[in-house]
């Protein structure tokens, strides 16, 4: 085993210079990074986490200054180094795995290339042993057939993959410590959990210590031996994953905590009893749902009816074959990883999309996607609240379209319903004369949702609605839609790739994997007892498991 | 726009020469009182304190010309910027929304357009249209509509697939409602930036066809006239060409400065 330094950041402050002045990013940031342990840095967006990461590998932007404090690997101080000195730190002391593994690596090299790079510029091994090296080195981060890979391109593999070709050009220095900065959050769970358990395995292995950056605590709780809890460019909580997790001493390290979805499972808030209906009409579906012997049955028609539902795109079957009920009042969520269909789905039910076979038939009436009635009564709210508000109009017109469209009211009244269902997702009615770029991710969020609400629809379906947004403020709107659909008697269809936030939330639950419903039914069975393998792996790489288990890192 | 941007020198000097520019097309009284279309003193008078451009050939002062043609060239390009931005963006916006094979005719028409170069184009349009300033000026705008079309319809392409404009479909807009109200607003920026770059392009089109004699009529002030006239004295009056041209180049050079600024702050 190599011996390594530890990165020492004490009283680290930076700050930008903007056209509105200078700004404040990071101030006495404290944290250590010992060689074959894992430091977390967590926050949310905007917390300064990021920018800490980016001073500890001297990869500022321009714009931006250490104003204070010091970064120490062994006796080298990081924050005095010219950026002559700053290439050769860069790779052989300090690596970096990127976020977005879809965007980190070029195009137009192969594997190879860029891998071998680094060796190419510290180095002076010959082009074979290089190779050589590179292949061994794609070997230890688990790819397969590595001679193949090496002459790959990176559209020919997929995101993990990817990400392990990151992780092993960040190794091919041997630094003493590697930045990884949100390594998972492009990927999807199942994936994000094998990517995390190789960095686990090698800083033992290969006694590195890492920085994780990261947005979730139950992440950090899992895999950190120390956690430093940022917010507002200050750090709010230090000391091993244990104490912070399960005694936090700072008020927001606990609101984090409360916030946190896969850490809070414990503390579900009981679903309405729905159950009773659902559950009787679950052991009716459980021979076919849609042949069931109507007059036997006592129970209310449901609301949506989703009948051996099947997209195709051309040769390309998005989703195939699903079918499931959704009653009045419930909620329906469909959890699956990214290309499973769910989006496909979640479309086809607002009427953005025909069946290419199959039928979705809301109170009884198959969905016609040219109706503009339907969207009275369906509607769909995105997973991107910066795109999916008009950015050169007012909330105020935003949310008036829909009510001049249908002619829900008299012009006179416009005003006041607006301002109405911006007290109802908790936005001032003074809101509507701003535009969406002045508004944060969460208030646009609640915008959308007024603005499906607006039309007093009975259906709203929700695609990704909560996963751009930050914990605290995920949370916020997930208690939003919970007291909504109690007041209005709403039904939702929830698409989301969270486990943790689909067990919170939902009553019934479709669970799909490659276009295919692998298992239905509902939310509390589902995670009790699955009855397919792909809803266990999904339901063991939620993160926080050894939160759950009481097995975090007390630093022993 | 912040106001860093406003007080590089540059800028302020470019926005100055422009509104100068603007106010001696609107009142040219306010800079000069002596008439440009009939001669004063003697004839091809270098420049002075009381003529300080020089005189011409027939002892007009060279001066209050160049400002009393500053309204021709001026008014010239913004119809003809006018003419290419609304045509342009008509068919760039029917050919993005629309798709499907008129999209494919549209751009074809457009590649066409694209394919002549635009003095030729401007001059076969011309004489279509006959002689004259405006004719001029819608002539140099068709040369142009190619060019907004094709950015138009790639903004509204890209602008159409965002979430805010199906959003829109499911707040029971109509097409017509979604186009004008969401997609339209959206995708004119750019669009607009551009306007600014073909203003300063047209001035000088415009001089050009001028120059060629397919401008204004004879007496009449105009930038491109004046310096043809002027040709024949090159080499003993050279103010008659160099201190027109001169005024040429600045408007044009702050115009396209300042469409510069305004085309970075519309990324």
């Amino acid at each position: 085993m190599s011996i390594h330094d530890s990165l020492v950041i004490s009283d680290l402050a930076v700050t930008y210079s903007t056209s509105r002045g200078v700004v404040q990013a990071v101030q006495n940031v404290s944290l250590s990074v010992a060689p074959g342990q894992i430091t977390a840095v967590v926050g949310e967006s905007g917390s300064g986490k990021s920018t800490t990461a980016q001073a500890a590998i001297g990869l500022l932007a321009d714009n931006a200054q250490i104003t204070a404090g010091t970064m120490h690997l062994g006796e080298i101080d990081l924050a005095r180094l010219t950026d002559k000195q700053w290439q050769r730190i860069r790779g052989p002391r300090i690596g970096l795995i990127p976020q977005d593994p879809n965007n980190s690596l070029n195009p137009v090299k192969t594997i190879g290339a860029s891998v071998s790079e680094g060796l190419e510029i510290h180095t002076s091994l010959s082009t074979e042993a290089r190779k050589a090296r590179v292949i061994e080195l794609l070997e230890m981060v688990g790819i397969d057939n590595p001679e193949h890979r090496y002459r790959q391109y990176p559209h020919e593999l997929s995101g993990g993959m990817k990400q392990r070709v990151l992780i092993a050009a960040a190794l091919a220095l041997e630094p003493d410590f590697i930045i990884a900065d949100e390594p998972t959050s492009a990927l999807d769970v199942t994936v994000q959990k094998t990517i995390l358990d190789l960095i686990d395995e090698l800083r033992h292995s290969r006694n590195i210590g890492v920085l994780l950056i990261t947005h979730d605590l139950a992440v950090a709780g899992d895999r950190a031996d120390r956690i430093v809890v940022m917010h507002d460019g200050q750090v709010k909580e230090t000391g091993y994953a244990a104490s912070v997790l399960s005694d936090p001493q700072d008020s927001y390290t606990r609101q984090l905590l409360a916030d946190a979805p896969s850490l809070s499972v414990a503390s579900v808030p009981q679903r309405r009893s729905v159950a009773g209906s659902v559950r009787a009409q679950q052991s009716a579906h459980a021979v076919a749902p849609w042949q069931r012997d109507v007059s036997a049955q006592a129970e209310p028609a449901p609301l949506l009816s989703v009948r051996n539902f099947t997209q195709k795109f051309g040769d390309f079957t998005a989703a195939e074959n699903i079918s499931f009920d959704v009653q009045r009042g419930t909620t329906h969520a469909i959890v699956g990883e990214s290309g499973s269909g769910k989006t496909t789905t979640g479309r086809a039910i607002a009427g953005f999309s025909s069946p290419t076979t199959g039928e979705i038939l809301f109170e009884g009436k198959r969905i016609d996607p040219k109706s503009k009635q339907l969207r009275k009564h369906v509607q769909l709210v995105y997973q991107n609240p910066y795109s999916s508000l008009n950015p050169k109009m007012t909330v105020g017109v935003t949310l008036a379209e829909p009510l001049k469209n249908f002619k829900l009211v008299g012009k006179s009244q416009i005003k006041e319903r607006v301002a109405r269902y911006l007290e109802l997702v908790s936005l001032d009615p003074e809101f509507a004369s701003r535009r969406p770029a002045e508004l944060s991710g969460g208030q646009r969020q609640r915008v959308a949702i007024a603005r499906a609400l607006i039309v007093e629809p009975e259906l709203v379906v929700f695609d990704e609605a909560v996963s751009a947004l930050d914990v605290t403020v995920q949370s916020q709107i997930l208690r939003l839609l919970a007291r909504l659909q109690e007041e209005l008697t709403l039904t939702y269809v929830f698409i989301s790739h969270d486990l943790a936030v689909v067990r919170q939330i939902s009553d019934t639950v479709s669970v799909m994997s490659a276009g295919q419903q692998v298992e239905y039914g509902e939310t509390e069975r589902v995670f009790s007892s699955p009855t397919s393998t792909f809803t266990r792996s999904l339901i063991d790489a939620i993160p926080g498991q050894r939160f759950r288990d009481g097995s975090l890192n007390m630093g022993l | 726009m912040n106001t860093a941007t406003f007080k590089k020198p540059s800028v302020i000097l470019a926005s100055i020469i422009l509104i100068l520019a603007v106010l001696a097309a609107l009142v040219p009284g306010l800079f000069t009182s002596h008439n440009p279309l009939s001669g004063t003193s003697g004839a091809l008078l270098s420049p002075s304190l009381e003529h300080w451009f020089g005189t011409d050939s027939v002892g007009r002062d060279l001066y209050s010309r160049v400002i009393y043609g500053t309204r021709q060239s001026l008014l010239g390009a913004l119809v003809a910027v006018l003419v290419g931005l609304v045509v342009g963006t008509i068919l760039g916006l029917i050919a993005g929304a629309q798709g499907g094979w008129l999209d494919a005719l549209l751009m074809r028409i457009v590649d066409v357009l694209l394919s002549i170069p635009s003095l030729l184009l401007s001059l076969s349009v011309i004489i279509l249209l006959g002689y004259g300033t405006v004719n001029a000026a819608i002539a140099v705008g068709i040369t142009s509509v190619a060019t907004f079309a094709r950015l138009a319809r790639s903004q509204v392409i890209s602008v159409s697939s965002l979430d805010f404009v199906e959003a829109a479909y499911g707040s029971g807009a109509s097409r017509f409602q979604v186009l004008t109200r969401h997609i339209l607003p959206n995708s004119l920026t750019p669009v607009i930036a551009l306007a600014a770059v073909q203003f300063g392009s047209a001035i000088l089109q415009l001089s050009v066809l001028g120059f060629l004699g397919y401008g204004a009529p004879a007496p009449t002030p105009e930038w491109g006239l004046i310096i043809a006239d002027a040709r024949d004295y090159i080499a003993t009056s050279w103010w008659l060409t160099v201190l027109p041209g001169a005024v040429i180049i600045a408007v044009v050079m702050s115009a396209n400065h300042l469409s510069h600024i305004v085309q970075k702050k519309a990324r």
